[in-house]
């Protein structure tokens, strides 16, 4: 085995890496290196999938173009539920390691999250005017997506009602690992109940119920949605990173080569 | 990972845990007000109360549809393939309404056991095709005209 190799296991094995995410300077700078590769894959992915498929793909039997809609409703409303996820995640790591970068992350993500939840509300709703003939009903799946949103609006309203930074923090990664529970409920609901929303079409594994030049599209999108929802959160956590080390030699240097940098 | 930690981890799991159980508790007890909707299988085990407004999910039969010809007025069956519901409505239909196609319907029980709707919404499947593909799946014979439409 080279050198490096093991030197790269034995890091792996002993978690420096994993402690390293923890300082907010190697935080910035390794963030600052992935955003260019982040933001052009984004823009790569969302673009050509978002133009295929509400320009080219073709239209769907019964419902015509109103089916198109999917390639924003599918995409945000699986972002919604990893957001949540995330935040979850970093909640655990926050309230074990005592990490400071995981709570940045935890409410950095959160209102992207809300959004991206609110986005597949509306984006349902106004699908189903015309495929169902009714804009909203209380059935499990729109019912816990709807918590979903009322989730991400307690987080950040916890967040923003403490004044004391670690207690909001622990508050905060306390309702996102607790709220977690809603998200297999979200997944599972339209098949544990009746429901109108129908089960997923779209799926990682398993046949896909559509057709390739409908699937592949609705792929791009996804991932590029992915991209996109790493892109803001990295760029707003590395706002809030500068605003928290704003006394450190380094942050101020770095706020500066940015004000600087302005004509 | 040391003491402290691995104890605030186990903290941490059990606390999702012991939500998960108290969801997964509360969610099956309230097992019949979740549903949507209640199957013809259900209506006809008496399982669905009368006089009161519920709603009625499944195929609609196909060839069951009968049209009023001086009013909007329509009957049809709706199916789960074991029992089946007759309903009546008076109303506009939603585009995707159709022999084959899934719906749910809110209305009342009558003493016939006849759904009275006043409101009809058309439940979509999780399969999207494009027209050609239907088309040439029917000339294929692998989708049997029109009996499958709507999907399952």
């Amino acid at each position: 085995m080279p050198w490096s190799t093991v030197e790269l296991m034995s890091n792996l094995m002993n978690w420096t890496w994993f402690h390293k995410l923890g300082s907010p300077k190697w935080f910035y700078e390794i963030s600052g290196r992935w955003l260019p590769w982040l933001i052009a894959a984004a823009a790569l992915l969302m673009v050509s999938g978002l133009v295929w498929g509400l320009v080219f793909a073709p239209p769907e039997r019964y419902q015509g173009d109103s089916y198109r809609i999917i390639y924003i409703h599918v995409p945000a409303a699986f972002l919604a539920q990893a957001c949540y996820l995330t935040m979850a995640l970093a909640g655990a790591v926050g309230l074990i390691w005592k990490m400071k970068i995981a709570d940045v992350a935890l409410q950095q993500a959160a209102p992207v999250g809300a959004w991206l939840c609110f986005i597949a509300l509306v984006t349902g709703a106004i699908w189903g005017k015309p495929t169902w003939g009714t804009y909203w009903v209380w059935d499990a799946r729109l019912t816990s997506m709807l918590i979903l949103l009322f989730l991400y609006f307690g987080v950040i309203a916890l967040g923003q009602a403490i004044s004391n930074r670690d207690s909001a923090a622990k508050a905060c990664a306390v309702l996102s690992l607790v709220g977690a529970v809603n998200i297999p409920i979200i997944q599972k609901s339209v098949e544990w109940w009746s429901t109108l929303h129908q089960p997923a079409t779209f799926k990682i594994t398993g046949k896909a119920s559509m057709s390739a030049e409908m699937w592949l599209p609705l792929l791009l999108s996804v991932l590029g949605f992915y991209c996109l929802f790493i892109v803001l959160v990295l760029m707003r956590m590395r706002l809030e990173v500068l605003k928290r080390e704003s006394r450190s030699a380094w942050a101020k240097a770095e706020v500066g080569k940015l004000v600087g940098a302005r004509p | 990972m040391n003491a402290v930690r691995k104890k605030r981890l186990y903290i941490i799991l059990a606390l999702v845990a012991g939500v998960a159980i108290a969801v997964g508790l509360a969610l099956s007890a309230l097992q019949e007000n979740i549903n949507l909707f209640y199957t013809p299988t259900q209506i006809a085990n008496g399982e669905a109360p009368q006089d009161a407004r519920i709603r009625a999910g499944g195929m609609v039969t196909e060839g069951s549809v009968k049209r009023s010809a001086d009013s909007l007025e329509v009957e049809f069956l709706v199916t789960d393939f074991a029992n089946s519901v007759p309903i009546r409505y008076r109303g506009i239909l939603p585009d995707l309404f159709r022999e084959g196609q899934g719906i749910v319907a809110l209305g009342k029980l009558n003493a016939d056991g006849v759904l009275i709707a006043d409101q009809v919404l058309a439940k979509h499947d999780e399969n999207y095709m494009p027209p050609e593909v239907t088309k040439a799946l029917k000339e294929s014979g692998k989708l049997k005209p029109d009996a499958k439409e709507g999907g399952a």
